[in-house]
C-alpha cells in the first residue's frame, strides 16, 4: 500500500481548479422555459436523470433548432455534490452549439477531460468519477426524448463500468487475451473498477446489471472448459502429456491391465495406482503393491523397473514410477 | 472568521492540557517502569491523572481504568476479550446485542466476530434516532452474554436509556458495556449511580489529546488481554505507558466532567439559537428531540441539497460541519444513522451535522446561521429537485 492509501486520500484537494470554480459559480445553471423556445421557433427537451433518494439528481434543458437539429442553448438544475455541479455544467457547455446527434457522442469521459486543468491529471479523484456519469446520462435522456426513441438505442454495447465506459466484449476478450486472475489485473490492463467501484461485485454505491467479479469467474470458467476440451482433445490424439488428469489415469491403468498386471496375477500379486503427480518434467505415478508383490524384494528393483519401463514406452519416457 | 462546529468528530486541545502535558517530553520523559529517578519521578503525576479519572467516572479504587490508545481499542477489547472469555468456549451463550447506530468500532467488530460463530442483533432506531429500553429487552434471549449499547450517539447527539438497560442487564445476569465517547463532559456519566460493566472513552472528544483513551472495567468482570507484551496496566494492557497524554487525559476528564453544566447552559443555549434559526429555513428536518439529545449537537437535513454541496459552501466561508452523505465520505455510502431513522431515503443525502463545544462562541454562531442560510439559498437555486418538489407532487 502506498502512503497515501494508508492515510486515506482528501477529496476536495484533489479537484481541479476548473472543478472548484464551476462548483463555486456554475455558468449555466438555470432553466429554459416554454415560452422561449417557441418564441424562437425552436424545440425545448427537459430531461431528468437520477433522484434525490440516490444521492444525484440532475435535469438538463435544451433548445433545439428543428431544422438543423441544433442544440442552441442548454441549461441544467442538479441535485448533488460539487463534482455533479461541476461536471453538469461542463457538459451543458460542450452540448451548446453541437447537433443532438453529435452531442449524444459526449460522453463522461469527455466531460472529465475538459474539467482537466493539466491534460495529465484527473479532475477529480477515482471515487468521484461516477459524479460525472450522469452528466453524459442525461444527454442520452434528452436526445432519445428529442426523437421520440428508446435511450438504450444510443448504446449500441454494455457498459459494465461507466467510470472508465468499458464495455462486456472488451472486458471479455482483455481477460482472455492476457490470462487475468483477478479485478485488480482487470483494473490495471482496462481502468474499469478503479473508480466508483460499484461495478467490482454487489453493495457498492449503485446496483449494476454486471459485475467484474462475475465476469471474470465466467469468462475463467470458460477458458478452463476450453483448456479442458484441448486436453481431451490432444488425449484423444494420443499425446499423453497433453492429456487431462482423468485421461492420464485411464491411460495408465489400461497399459497396465494390458502388459502388467497379469504377470503379478501369476505370482499371486497385484498392484493398484494411488495418485500421478505432475513434477515438471516428469509425471510421477505413485503406485501400492498388493498381495505376494507387497514385501517382494523384486518390488523395489526388477518389478519396479519392468512396470516403468513398460509405460515409457507406451506413454511418455518422462514417466517414473514411485511405489509406496 | 473560522468556525469549527465538528467537535463531535474531534475536539481542540484545552489549553490548559496541554501546558499540563509539557514538561512531560523533555523533562519528564522516564518511563515510570524504570527503577531509577527518571522513572520514579513521573509515577506521581500519573497517580493523579489516574486519580482524577477514577473522580471523574465516579469508581471505586477496585475497579480498573485501563488506558487505551483510543475508543477504536477499548471497544476492540470488549468485544474481543467477550468472544475469547465466554463464547469461544460456551457457544450456547453466543448472542451479543447491540444497536444499528454503533461506532464502527464496534459494529465492524462485531461483523468480524460473526464469522467465528457470534449471533449479533442489532437494534434499529426508530424515527426520532432513539432506541427504546424495551426493544433492547426485546432482542435479548437466554443466549445472550453482552449488551453494547452506546450512551449518546455521535451523528444526531440522541442520548440512549443507559441507565434502564444497565439495571436490565443486570438482573438478567447479562453484561453491558457502553460506549460513552460522546456522552463525557456532555451529561452526567456517574457509575456509581449507572451499572455498567465496561464503559469506553477517548481524550479527543473532551478536549484531550488524540491517541489516547480508556476502558473501565468493574472488579469482577475483567476481560483476557487485547494487548500481550508486559506488565503495565497491572498486565492487562501491555505498551509502554504515554505518561504525558496520560497526564493530559486526566486533567481533560477532569475538566469535561466539570464543565456539564456549562455544556447544558451556555453551550445548549447556543445550540439552541442555531437551530432555531437552521430551523425556520423552510423544508429542513432536525432529527430527534432537543431536550432528548447532548447539548451541543444538531443533525438537520435540508430537502433539495446534497450534504457535500452544503459542506463545501460552508468551508468555503471557514465553516467546519460534518455530513455521512453519499458523496463525502470515501466509502460512497448514505449517512448510516440516517437510513436507520427510516426517512426518506432522500434525507440520507441531505443530512448535515453541527456539533458545538464549549470554546464556541455567540459570534461564531451568529456567522454560520448568516453562511448557512445564503448556502442553502443559493444551493437550492442550483437544484434539480427542490424547485420541482411541488409540481412532482
Amino acid at each position: 500500500m502506498a502512503k497515501s492509501d494508508l492515510l486515506g486520500g482528501s477529496l476536495w484537494d484533489e479537484y481541479s481548479d476548473k472543478v472548484t470554480t464551476l462548483m463555486n459559480n456554475p455558468l449555466n445553471q438555470g432553466e429554459i422555459t416554454e415560452e422561449t423556445a417557441v418564441a424562437n421557433g425552436h424545440k425545448l427537451i427537459v430531461a431528468d436523470f437520477g433522484a434525490e433518494s440516490c444521492g444525484d439528481a440532475v435535469r438538463l434543458y435544451w433548445e433545439v433548432n428543428p431544422e438543423s437539429e441544433i442544440i442552441v442553448d442548454a441549461k441544467f438544475k442538479s441535485f448533488g455534490c460539487g463534482t455533479a455541479i461541476a461536471s453538469s455544467d461542463m457538459m451543458v457547455e460542450l452540448c451548446r452549439g453541437k447537433t443532438v446527434d453529435q452531442a449524444v457522442k459526449i460522453t463522461n469521459i469527455d466531460v472529465e477531460m475538459a474539467l482537466r486543468d493539466e491534460p495529465g491529471t484527473p479532475a477529480v479523484p477515482p471515487q468521484k468519477m461516477h459524479c460525472s456519469v450522469m452528466a453524459y446520462d442525461v444527454i442520452k435522456k434528452a436526445a432519445s426524448l428529442y426523437k421520440g426513441v428508446d435511450v438504450d438505442s444510443f448504446e449500441d454495447e454494455i457498459i459494465v463500468c461507466e467510470c472508465a465506459r468499458v464495455s462486456l466484449g472488451t472486458l471479455q476478450e482483455v481477460i482472455k487475451l492476457n490470462d487475468l486472475k483477478s479485478v485488480a489485473e482487470i483494473t490495471d490492463y482496462t481502468k474499469a473498477g478503479g473508480f466508483c467501484k460499484s461495478c467490482i461485485k454487489p453493495g457498492g454505491h449503485e446496483d449494476r446489471e454486471y459485475y467484474l467479479v462475475d465476469i471474470l469467474a465466467d469468462v475463467r470458467r470458460e477458458m478452463d472448459e476450453e483448456k479442458m476440451a484441448a486436453a481431451a482433445d490432444a488425449g484423444s490424439a494420443g499425446d499423453f502429456k497433453a492429456m487431462t488428469l482423468v485421461q492420464k489415469i485411464k491411460a495408465i491403468d489400461e497399459v497396465i491391465d494390458e502388459s502388467v498386471r497379469q504377470f503379478l496375477v501369476m505370482d499371486g500379486g497385484n498392484m493398484e495406482v494411488i495418485d500421478i503427480k505432475d513434477a515438471d518434467p516428469y509425471i510421477d505415478v505413485y503406485i501400492r503393491y498388493l498381495g505376494a508383490c507387497n514385501g517382494c524384494a523384486s518390488s523395489t528393483t526388477g518389478t519396479l523397473y519392468a512396470i516403468e519401463t513398460t509405460l515409457k514406452e507406451k506413454l511418455t519416457p518422462d514417466i517414473r514410477v514411485l511405489p509406496i | 472568521m473560522r468556525v469549527y462546529l465538528d467537535n463531535n468528530a474531534t475536539t481542540k486541545v484545552d489549553p490548559l492540557v496541554t501546558v499540563k502535558m509539557q514538561p512531560f517530553f523533555e523533562e519528564l520523559y522516564g518511563n515510570p517502569n524504570s527503577l531509577h529517578k527518571y522513572g520514579m519521578e513521573v509515577r506521581p503525576h500519573l497517580n493523579q491523572a489516574m486519580g482524577e479519572m477514577y473522580d471523574a467516572l465516579n469508581v471505586p479504587d477496585q475497579d480498573d481504568i485501563l488506558i487505551t490508545s483510543c475508543a477504536t481499542e477499548s471497544n476492540n477489547a470488549v468485544l474481543k476479550g467477550i468472544y475469547f472469555k465466554y463464547i469461544a468456549k460456551d457457544p450456547d451463550k453466543n448472542h451479543i446485542v447491540a444497536t444499528s447506530v454503533e461506532h464502527p468500532a464496534v459494529l465492524d467488530t462485531l461483523h468480524f466476530l460473526s464469522e467465528y460463530g457470534v449471533d449479533v442483533t442489532l437494534v434499529d432506531v426508530d424515527e426520532n434516532g432513539g432506541i427504546s429500553a424495551e426493544a433492547i429487552k426485546n432482542a435479548v434471549t437466554d443466549k445472550t452474554i453482552l449488551i453494547s449499547m452506546m450512551w449518546a450517539n455521535n451523528e444526531t447527539g440522541m442520548i440512549f436509556p443507559v441507565e434502564e438497560v444497565a439495571a436490565f442487564a443486570k438482573e438478567k445476569e447479562i453484561l453491558f458495556h457502553t460506549d460513552a465517547v460522546q456522552a463525557i463532559g456532555k451529561v452526567h456519566v456517574d457509575l456509581s449511580k449507572v451499572n455498567v460493566d465496561y464503559l469506553t472513552f477517548s481524550a479527543h472528544k473532551f478536549h484531550g489529546p488524540k491517541g489516547i483513551g480508556g476502558l473501565y472495567v468493574k472488579k469482577g468482570k475483567e476481560l483476557p488481554n487485547l494487548l500481550h507484551g508486559g506488565e503495565q496496566m497491572g498486565g492487562k494492557r501491555a505498551g509502554t505507558l504515554n505518561v504525558a497524554y496520560i497526564v493530559g487525559m486526566g486533567l481533560a476528564l477532569r475538566q469535561a466532567a466539570g464543565h456539564v453544566e456549562k455544556m447544558n447552559s451556555y453551550v445548549r443555549d447556543l445550540r439552541d439559537k442555531l437551530e432555531d434559526a437552521l430551523s425556520s429555513i423552510a423544508d429542513t428536518i432536525v432529527v430527534g428531540p432537543r431536550e432528548q439529545r447532548t447539548p451541543n449537537t444538531i443533525l438537520i437535513s435540508l430537502r433539495g441539497i446534497e450534504g457535500e454541496s452544503m459542506l463545501w459552501d460552508l468551508n468555503r466561508a471557514g465553516i467546519a460541519a460534518s455530513t455521512g452523505s453519499a458523496c463525502a465520505s470515501e466509502s460512497l455510502e448514505a449517512n448510516p444513522v440516517m437510513s436507520a431513522i427510516g426517512e426518506d431515503p432522500e434525507l440520507a443525502h441531505t443530512a448535515m451535522r453541527l456539533s458545538l463545544s464549549r470554546f464556541t462562541t455567540e459570534a461564531e454562531i451568529d456567522r454560520t446561521i448568516e453562511v448557512f442560510t445564503k448556502a442553502a439559498e443559493r444551493l437550492r437555486s442550483i437544484s434539480s429537485t427542490y424547485a420541482y418538489t411541488n409540481e412532482v407532487g
